[in-house]
């Protein structure tokens, strides 16, 4: 058992990045993430790593594309509309097949908006943001738990797909404070040996990191097929899903990240009063554990979707089950979040009304 | 006296139009990077413009940057690197208009980097549009009329512009229109590396060099726009060495 | 046990955030689930703070509290904003030392404690926030008293021994020095 341990999510997800082997970050100061920027200013140099408060999130992430070709594990964060202008980049490090983790810990918009939680970054993070046909692994933890473990599974994703991995919080995730057992890291698999890094061509033929492909036929076609081949290998291997009592569930309820975890609060409530109720939480938003919601849509009756957005998670859940089910809506954007008591109020009366249609 | 090929320059021939600067200024950066012997700890970035494709003509590692954001990506290498070469090869656009804000904050970081900024006062690749460094009253294919001073703007002096920064070791106007521009130049590529090996900070090199076909002129009328007209808004010079 | 969720408010410098680490660190010790949260942003601006503890024998559903069951209130200002945001027959204590109006919810029940005086008496001027712990522990029984003295050694007494001694002393007199006001109808 590690030690048990009381921090921020934003300090927490740091001190993780940093014990999985991060040894750069660059960032730009935005609210609600401020706190990962100022613990790696000192917790890096402590390890040998390396921090830069950037001119730009725009600067910030170009530093990655520098650090992770060098070989290095890197890392930014940002908050929404700083992660809009990492979307370059982001672009470029996905195209030229470069590891990193980008974390964005979400609040409202669009524009400037608030400052408060949200999860109206659904669609530019699992649906590319950036231009051109690329995949990010964007995983949603739900728990600080879940932030702490996540962010190291991050790295060994990162290296061992050669892809960008995006942790998709948002503002309650990153400043609230819970118990977090710190266990030590250790790696998820067995990370190759990294044979694109430019460190000087001493002994070998010179290495080039491009992303431009002029010559259509061999070229970028080419280039693309290859990263889809990687994209469908990724979505085999990766499906991260909790599944809270949905094999007799009527009712499932399907949330990621912090309304997941508060949907699952519901879920108990409702349970107390005899409702058939479950939750399907994806903690890998891409790739979208498909599979999990296609076998509970072959029992359940009707799902109910909750997000702090105004409807981008629920096309997912709807493709994912084909539209087999009906799937009722529950959220706003805006800084707008669900309390269990709402969602239960949602529950009750869809539980009502699948009564009365009987 | 022989005139070898350097090690550090590819046999492929270059995609440049004849009369094009960027061929003299690889050239010079290859010799630079083979008589300083560091071809094998090098790691350079090509730019987005006429020499994106830098990679393909030099015999090191290169990583090819987004449009501007070069010297963001040589901080991310140096930092973690810092017993090996970087150096960025930036044109006037990518260095001067996108990618501003790099440029001047990599060198108030004062990064140990050396910056190769070729100034032809034009948008080459992308075929004539204005430039940061278009001179007053120059034609280009978004200036039909002229770079005006109250419409555009006057051209971005590079070195003097980062000449107060603290971070700055060193500032290097020079040119490629006449044989003895070609030597300075050489000289300040290979002191601004020196600097570098030296850890002495960021060192940049401007260097003006003639675009025959977005200018429109015969490359001897080029070499001749150069030494005319572009020197004078353009003074060669040091503007910090320290 | 249900999930308890408290609110702590003051001004910058009254030791909200200070609080509500203590409250989640003896939670933590005693092996409950809990979650802390701290306004923050442009909402810390402007001189009000406030931290949210949720406490419970289960997962913590939601960290977030826009109607708390108990609110520690150690200034006017944060009365004001929060008065009306605690449930219906919920727990309300303020700092009587500079809370000027009395409370005007009726179905609350109430801790009035001179948690400011407390302090400047005891020597620490800045312990009001303890001195309010002290009484909160003292009246509810969340928490041991213990954990909640052994949460303020472990996260300040390496730093400042001498304080934390002072403030544990601080804690332990609040907890003697409370008046309590029942509610007088329900909600």
């Amino acid at each position: 058992m590690g030690e048990k341990i009381l921090l921020k999510g934003n300090e927490l997800l740091a001190e993780a990045a940093v014990r999985a082997g991060c040894r750069f970050f660059a960032g730009y100061p935005i609210t609600p993430q401020n706190e990962i920027p100022e613990y790696m200013s000192w917790r890096l140099p402590q390890s040998g790593g390396v921090f830069i408060q950037a001119e730009s999130e725009l600067a910030a992430i170009n530093m990655l594309f520098g650090a992770s070709a060098a070989g290095t594990r890197c890392m930014t964060s940002s908050s929404s509309p700083g992660i809009s202008l990492k979307q370059e980049g982001i672009s470029y490090i996905a195209a030229a097949e470069l590891p990193c983790v980008i974390v964005n810990m979400q609040r409202g918009g669009p524009g400037l908006g608030n400052i408060r939680a949200s999860q109206a970054d659904y669609f530019q993070s699992v649906k590319g943001g950036g231009h051109g046909d690329y995949r990010l692994i964007v995983l949603a933890p739900g728990t600080l738990q879940e932030v702490y473990n996540l962010t190291m599974n991050a790295f060994d994703y990162a290296d061992f797909w050669r892809n960008p991995v995006l942790i998709l919080g948002d503002g309650i995730l990153a400043q609230m404070a819970e118990p977090v057992e710190m266990e030590p890291y250790l790696p998820l698999m067995d990370i190759p040996t990294k044979d694109y890094v430019l460190d000087g061509c001493r002994g070998r033929a010179p290495r080039v990191i491009k992303t431009l492909i002029l010559h259509p036929n061999i070229g970028l076609v080419v280039h693309n097929q290859n990263l889809q081949t990687k994209y469908r290998k990724i979505e085999k291997a990766i499906q991260l899903c909790e599944d809270y009592q949905t094999a007799d569930a009527e009712i499932v309820i399907a949330g990621y990240g912090i309304t997941g975890r508060i949907a699952k609060g519901a879920v108990k409530m409702a349970r107390k009063k005899g409702i058939r109720a479950g939750l399907l939480r994806p903690i890998s938003l891409w790739p979208f554990p498909r599979e999990t919601f296609m076998k509970t849509a072959q029992t359940a009756k009707q799902f109910l979707v909750v997000e702090m957005s105004e409807g981008q998670f629920i096309e997912d859940v709807k493709l994912a089950i084909e539209c087999r089910r009906s799937v009722e809506f529950l959220g706003q954007g805006g800084g707008w979040y669900p309390t269990q008591e709402v969602i239960l109020e949602k529950i009750e009366h869809m539980a009502a009304q699948a009564k009365g249609g009987r | 006296m022989e005139f070898l090929h350097p090690e550090s320059l590819s046999d492929k021939q270059t995609h440049y139009c004849p009369g094009c600067g960027h061929g003299i200024v690889h050239r010079l950066v290859a010799e630079v990077i083979d008589e300083l012997d560091i071809r094998e700890k090098t790691i350079a970035t090509a730019p987005v413009g006429c020499a994106v494709m830098f990679y393909d003509y030099m015999k090191f590692d290169i990583i090819e940057c987004a449009h501007g954001r070069s010297p963001a990506v040589a901080t991310g290498i140096k930092r973690m690197l810092p017993d090996r070469i970087v150096f960025t090869y930036q044109g006037d656009g990518d260095l001067a208009a996108i990618g501003t804000a790099e440029t001047i904050h990599a060198a108030n970081r004062g990064e140990n980097i050396t910056v190769i900024f070729v100034n032809n006062a034009i948008y080459g690749m992308t075929g004539g549009q204005m430039a940061p460094t278009t001179l007053l009253g120059q034609q280009t294919t978004t200036t039909p009329g002229g770079r005006g001073k109250h419409q555009e703007g006057g051209p971005v002096r590079v070195c003097e512009l980062l000449s107060s920064l603290d971070g700055v070791c060193y500032l290097e106007r020079t040119s490629v229109s006449s044989p003895k521009d070609v030597i300075m130049a050489k000289r300040a590529i290979k002191k601004a590396f020196e600097n570098q090996i030296d850890g002495k900070g960021y060192s940049l090199v401007e260097v003006l060099s003639m675009c025959p076909t977005d200018w429109k002129l015969a490359p001897q009328d080029a070499v001749k726009f150069i030494n005319d007209e572009m020197k004078k808004t353009f003074p060669l010079g040091v503007f910090k060495d320290r | 046990m249900e999930e308890t969720r408290i609110i702590i408010a003051g001004y910058g410098g009254q030791g909200v955030v200070a609080m509500g680490n203590v409250l989640a660190r003896a939670c933590m010790i005693e092996g409950k689930n809990v979650t802390g949260m701290v306004s923050y942003g442009v909402e810390m601006r402007g001189g009000t703070c406030s931290a949210t503890i949720v406490v419970g024998d289960d997962e913590i559903a939601c960290p977030f509290v826009e109607t708390p069951d108990q609110a520690v209130i150690l200034n006017q200002q944060s009365l004001d904003k929060y008065e009306e945001c605690v449930i219906p027959d919920g727990l309300i204590l303020v700092n009587s030392s500079i809370i000027q109006r009395p409370v005007k919810r009726t179905d609350l029940e109430q801790i009035q404690i001179p948690a400011s005086q407390i302090a400047r008496e005891l020597g620490n001027i800045k312990g009001a926030n303890m001195a309010a712990l002290g009484a909160y522990i003292q009246h509810t029984g969340l928490l041991k008293m213990e954990s909640v003295e052994r949460g303020m050694r472990e996260l300040f007494g390496g730093k400042n021994p001498v304080m934390t001694e002072m403030n544990v002393r601080v804690l332990r007199e609040g907890a003697k020095r409370f008046t309590l006001v029942k509610a007088r109808q329900k909600a």
